[in-house]
């Protein structure tokens, strides 16, 4: 029992060896973690080297070209402009339909449904939707949207497509925040005679409000930047004209960043990286707006 | 029971809870909608090309003449994409989680987690230009016969998206294994790398297995990058170096043409994603069993 040769790890005659397996055991997960951050910085310089000089503010007030001589200062004038408001629409759009179904279906799960196997058959099932590819949900909106409730490839069915793709994420993250409240307080507004629907809209929800803004403003930047969906709905490559209506053809920052990136002459590279640097752009500023609103009104931080 | 009293009031509660609960249905319906477009397009596609073909042949060409319907070339580009990320995000994801779990200092780890889950914020079209133009080219000058699309870049580039998945839940479940564990084993003579590797690593072990299997399944799934970098090629190579192309792939390769509806080619779109969706739940319920299944409970 005194010596530690009988202990299952071991004696101390190798101690020096087992300080040099320790050292080099931390020096190669320290390694690895800088892995992660060298790639995102590279991803982030090549990016910024790549479209340095293209940014103009003709590339963000004007339609795309065929032609590389019009991106250039001096040129035509040639950009991303319909894309951009396509995006925007596109976003606003999705917004819309997801707060009402998000914050919605939270509500049921967290407020009105009792434990049961309904409901964790339906948690399920969100957890599950979560894992679904993007492209599949591409899928189901051309069969459902754009076929059988006959929409067409319409502003319209892009954002009811990347709806259902956000969905499961904007219900998990409603119901954190929504779970956040204290008891206390819907006890507190019953005991003086509000009902569970007042109970719901003038404690639970205010109080939430926050948590919910962040969750659901962080989930439109990931659809803000999805291809995949929007690309089988039938979103146009490149547009000349910016939607005007909610069943006018559309295209997005992606996919125009797509058709850039797959042209051949070198030039379009740049502008593709360009493009890049207005939708990441556009990104980090959703993402800060998250935080800040987070930071400011989470009662938790 | 309800202070409020009046028939209408509790009518009123009665409809509002009806129309929460018709938010959450939609979820549901979702599951359905997919599983019976996807069912049903490929009920219409099996019914000019059979099953025994589909699965077995070797030869993908949906369009160009003699056609051709074998899904394996495809599947063996995801599965190349997929074990190669693999190779990158799971012993990068795993030491990074152990770095950040047991040696970093907490001040460090609330730094570097959130700066690492940025790389799963970035959208994957912008993954697919970092393959091109940076990837493929540096792959270029250890070999220079490799083309502008390649297996390679697009593995590289899923891998790097996907090292956040692995090690952020991964460090998750380090970080819930309790420190008497860890006290214990250092009361032995253990030493902090046999702390970390033979008693936090073993203890985290549901945890961490399931966030390799959901970023596996997050692989298969990726569309834009592996489009963009791998190439639209569907054939069965054992090199990295030759261009392929993913389930995901060809069914952005058919989005963007101008496929009628009714053809086998619209049709073929339908299988390709119930293929793709057939796996990708396999791996997300799996994961989810080995999670409940195997979770170490500790008080």
């Amino acid at each position: 029992m005194s010596t530690d040769t009988g202990t299952p790890f071991g004696g101390a005659e190798d101690i020096e060896r087992k300080r040099t397996i320790g050292r080099v055991f931390v020096a190669v997960c320290f390694a690895s973690t800088l892995v992660g951050i060298v790639a995102l910085v590279a991803l982030v310089a090549d990016v910024l080297y790549e479209s340095w000089g293209w940014i103009t503010w003709e590339f963000l007030t004007y339609p795309p070209s065929q032609s590389v001589e019009n991106y250039l200062p001096g040129g035509r004038g040639a950009g991303m402009y319909p894309a951009i408001v396509g995006s925007v629409f596109l976003i606003a759009l999705t917004a819309v339909f997801t707060i009402f179904l998000g914050v919605g279906a939270a509500v049921y799960l967290e407020e009105y449904a009792p434990e049961s196997r309904l409901k964790s058959f339906i948690e399920a099932n969100i957890a599950n939707l979560a894992g679904v590819p993007s492209i599949v949900y591409g899928l189901l909106g051309l069969a459902i949207f754009v076929r059988a409730f006959q929409l067409g490839s319409s502003l319209i069915a892009g954002a009811l497509t990347l709806t259902l793709l956000i969905l499961p994420i904007v219900i998990v993250s409603t119901q954190e925040a929504l779970r956040a409240v204290p008891d206390s307080q819907r006890q507190a507004a019953y005991g003086v005679g509000a009902t569970q629907w007042q109970v719901i809209r003038d404690v639970v929800l205010p109080r939430a409000l926050p948590g919910i803004m962040t969750g659901t403003i962080l989930s439109l930047s990931r659809a803000i930047g999805e291809t995949a969906p929007i690309l089988m709905v039938g979103a146009a490559t490149s547009l000349f004209v910016a939607p005007d209506g909610l069943r006018s053809p559309f295209s997005a920052m992606p996919m125009t960043i797509f058709e850039w990136a797959t042209l051949p002459e070198a030039e379009f590279q740049h502008i593709a990286a360009a493009g890049i640097v207005v939708l990441l752009t556009i990104l980090l500023a959703m993402n800060a707006v998250a935080i800040f609103i987070r930071n400011r009104y989470d009662p938790r931080s | 029971m309800t202070s409020g009293g009046s028939e209408l009031a509790d009518r009123k509660n009665a409809a509002i809870r009806y129309v929460f609960f018709s938010c959450a249905l939609v979820t549901v319906l979702t599951t359905l909608a997919i599983i019976l477009v996807l069912v049903q397009g490929s009920v219409e596609f099996f019914r000019h090309v059979s099953i025994v073909e589909y699965v077995t042949g070797t030869e993908w060409s949906p369009v160009i003449r003699p056609q051709s319907y074998g899904v394996l070339p495809l599947i063996w580009g995801t599965l190349l994409i997929t074990v190669g990320s693999a190779a990158i995000a799971i012993p990068v994801g795993t030491a990074t989680a152990i770095y950040l779990s047991e040696y970093a200092d907490p001040q460090v780890r609330k730094t570097i987690k959130p700066t690492l889950e940025i790389l799963a914020g970035i959208p994957t079209i912008v993954y697919g230009f970092f393959a091109l133009s940076l990837i493929t080219p540096i792959i270029q000058l250890f070999f220079p016969e490799t083309g502008t699309f390649n297996a390679a870049a697009g593995a590289i580039v899923v891998g790097i998206m996907i090292i956040p998945m692995v090690s952020s839940l991964s460090e998750d479940a380090m970080s819930a294994v309790p420190d008497d564990l860890r006290n214990a084993a250092y009361g032995l003579g253990a030493t902090k790398f046999e702390v970390s590797t033979s008693v936090v690593f073993p203890a985290s072990l549901s945890g961490v297995i399931a966030a390799y299997i959901l970023a596996l399944s997050r692989a298969i799934g990726e569309t834009m990058a592996v489009t963009l970098a791998a190439g639209m090629h569907p054939q069965i190579t054992g090199n990295p170096l030759e261009p392929i192309q993913t389930m995901t792939a060809y069914m952005v390769q058919i989005g963007i043409s101008d496929v009628s509806v009714g053809s086998i080619g619209y049709q073929s779109l339908f299988a390709v994603g119930l293929t793709l969706f057939a796996m990708t739940l396999t791996m997300n319920l799996f994961s989810m069993w080995v999670r409940s299944r195997y979770r170490e409970e500790y008080q």
